[in-house]
């Protein structure tokens, strides 16, 4: 074999990618400064392991005669996720409508309008209701108007941009006989988008069940409270119980909303 | 003018979608109702309208001293602390996720029921409540940044992994096959062929979670996990509304540049 012919049995060299280099180092950067700052420590979370095994192995034996103390408070924390979701998907339609760029055709209207939905949706659930605790005081009520807030961010986003990809030929048509915008709106765009408003309605409604089962950790009403307690009274086996019941109903809901949403779409 | 053309006929209406889409009407409305009922609407603080006042005010007047002051205890440094935990947190759940993602994937050359076992484990984590596991690892490793980065960890596998295991079920099979044609082992396949395919999209999956995980780790000082939390609820019980007012501004900046950087990376990545 000559020596040309070995070279051709090499395989072609792999361009040098400078940028991979770039992000490898700045991922290590980031690495080696967040643990400075964060002061982790992997070794110490090891050498404490046996303390945090012992809160799961307490969890993973619920206490199955607090399930009659923690129901109640489930539903009343559903019942919340539904009155929040109804209310902010509501909000949140009309709110989409004011901003797709296809209704509106002002600019400037819907820049501002899509700059404050930017905003209320960068605030976290959480500190949705720690504000609206100190705001209307403890119980439920925060923690629907949190959940609202939260719904409204997530269904606006999803639904004014379906409302920009719909057909423009049936709004085209009514405007070419004659019809005014709320004519558009009824007969051309409401047929199109209201199985994908639903749609986004159970997907934020399943995004609220969860949420607000933590929601009353801060004293914004539902199950959260009884899980501070549980929690500070050490009573790990109820705090089990809790998130069994919690997970059980989350797996439910889920499962129900996929099913209804897959019926939607087909 | 005969008045008769300009009716529009009836829409073709079967007796089986009307009663479906009664049904539906009255079953939601029966939902809406009931859940209204047994809630406790009153007990809203008489101030509600004055202290929502005081909060706007507080927002445009913030507290701008707070912002740096050297002391550690400032608004930048809260900031940057809530960073490394998001990313310190979105690191280890790459890792750990990477693992729970072949388990999970549902591919041809595994059994049913080891893919949904995954799958059930991953609903499971991702369900567990992330303050109860940021308050396990307080008890740990003791309240503060360390606790918040390893519940942020913990808790993201759940839905990154299922992320990670949607990209693996959607892989080619092609370049894995012709690994194992040409003589190569499963070492050589998993380095050739998956790994180099997956990447981008474990990338962006991670970059996505990161999002998400600035928005956690800007909660979980609620509970005493470190981060801009343990400032914000400290303010809002004091009812100092200017350092709320500045803390919300400094999250709400912090959030939509992380958004717009990691926005920016995942659109070159596609």
């Amino acid at each position: 074999m000559s020596a040309t012919d070995r070279d051709m049995l090499k395989l072609p060299k792999k361009k040098f990618k400078m940028w991979n280099w770039v992000w490898v180092i700045l991922m290590v950067l980031g690495l080696v400064l967040s643990v400075n700052n964060t002061k982790t420590s992997l070794p110490e979370f090891f050498a404490n392991f046996d303390q945090f095994a012992e809160i799961f192995v307490q969890m993973a034996q619920p206490d199955w005669s607090y399930a009659g103390t923690a129901i109640p408070y489930l539903v009343e924390t559903i019942k919340m996720a539904i009155i929040s979701t109804v209310i902010g998907s509501l909000l949140a339609f009309v709110y989409s409508l004011l901003i797709a760029r296809n209704i509106v055709h002002n600019r400037a209207i819907t820049g501002v309008l899509r700059f404050i939905m930017n905003i209320i949706r960068t605030i976290p659930d959480l500190l949705l209701g720690s504000i609206f605790v100190a705001v209307v005081g403890i119980g439920p009520v925060a923690g629907i108007l949190a959940l609202t807030v939260f719904t409204f961010g997530v269904v606006v986003k999803l639904f004014y941009e379906a409302i920009e990809t719909i057909d423009p030929g049936p709004s085209e048509a009514i405007k070419a006989v004659g019809g005014n915008g709320i004519n558009n709106i009824m007969f051309a765009v409401m047929p199109q988008i209201l199985p994908y408003f639903i749609s986004y309605a159970l997907y934020a409604f399943e995004i609220n069940v969860r949420a607000s089962t933590i929601l009353g950790y801060i004293g914004a009403g539902g199950i959260g409270l009884q899980l501070k307690n549980t929690l500070d009274m050490f009573n790990y086996n109820q705090t089990g119980m809790i998130i069994l019941v919690v997970f059980l109903v989350v797996l439910v809901i889920d499962f129900v909303s996929t099913k209804a949403r897959e019926a939607l779409m087909r | 003018m005969d008045t008769t053309m300009k009716k529009l006929p009836p829409k073709p209406v079967t007796a089986k979608s009307r009663a479906i889409k009664w049904g539906g009407w009255i079953i939601s409305i029966a939902i809406i109702i009931w859940s209204c009922t047994g809630i406790d609407f009153g007990g809203i603080k008489p101030t509600a309208g004055q202290i929502t006042g005081a909060i706007f005010n507080g927002l445009f007047h913030p507290d701008w001293s707070y912002v740096y002051n050297g002391s550690g205890e400032d608004l930048v440094s809260q900031l940057w602390q809530t960073l490394c935990i998001a990313f310190l947190g979105t690191f280890i759940s790459a890792i750990i996720s990477v693992p729970f993602a072949f388990w999970a994937a549902n591919t041809r050359h595994k059994k049913f029921w080891v893919s949904e076992s995954g799958k059930i484990v991953l609903t499971f984590i991702r369900s567990f409540p992330e303050i109860v596991l940021a308050l396990m690892f307080i008890k740990a490793v003791g309240p503060g940044a360390p606790a918040g980065a390893l519940a942020l960890g913990l808790h993201s596998v759940g839905m990154l992994a299922m992320l990670f295991s949607e990209a693996i079920e959607s892989l080619d099979d092609g370049p894995a096959e012709a690994i194992t044609a040409a003589g190569g082992s499963k070492f050589n396949v998993a380095v050739f062929a998956t790994m180099p395919d997956l990447m981008p999209a474990i990338v962006s999956n991670t970059l996505y979670r990161f999002d998400v995980s600035v928005r956690s780790a800007s909660v979980l000082g609620l509970v005493g996990a470190g981060g801009i939390g343990y400032p914000l609820i400290i303010a809002l019980n004091y009812r100092q509304w200017s350092r709320v007012g500045i803390i919300l501004l400094g999250i709400i900046v912090m959030v939509v540049v992380i958004d717009w950087i990691s926005g920016a990376i995942r659109k070159k990545l596609v």
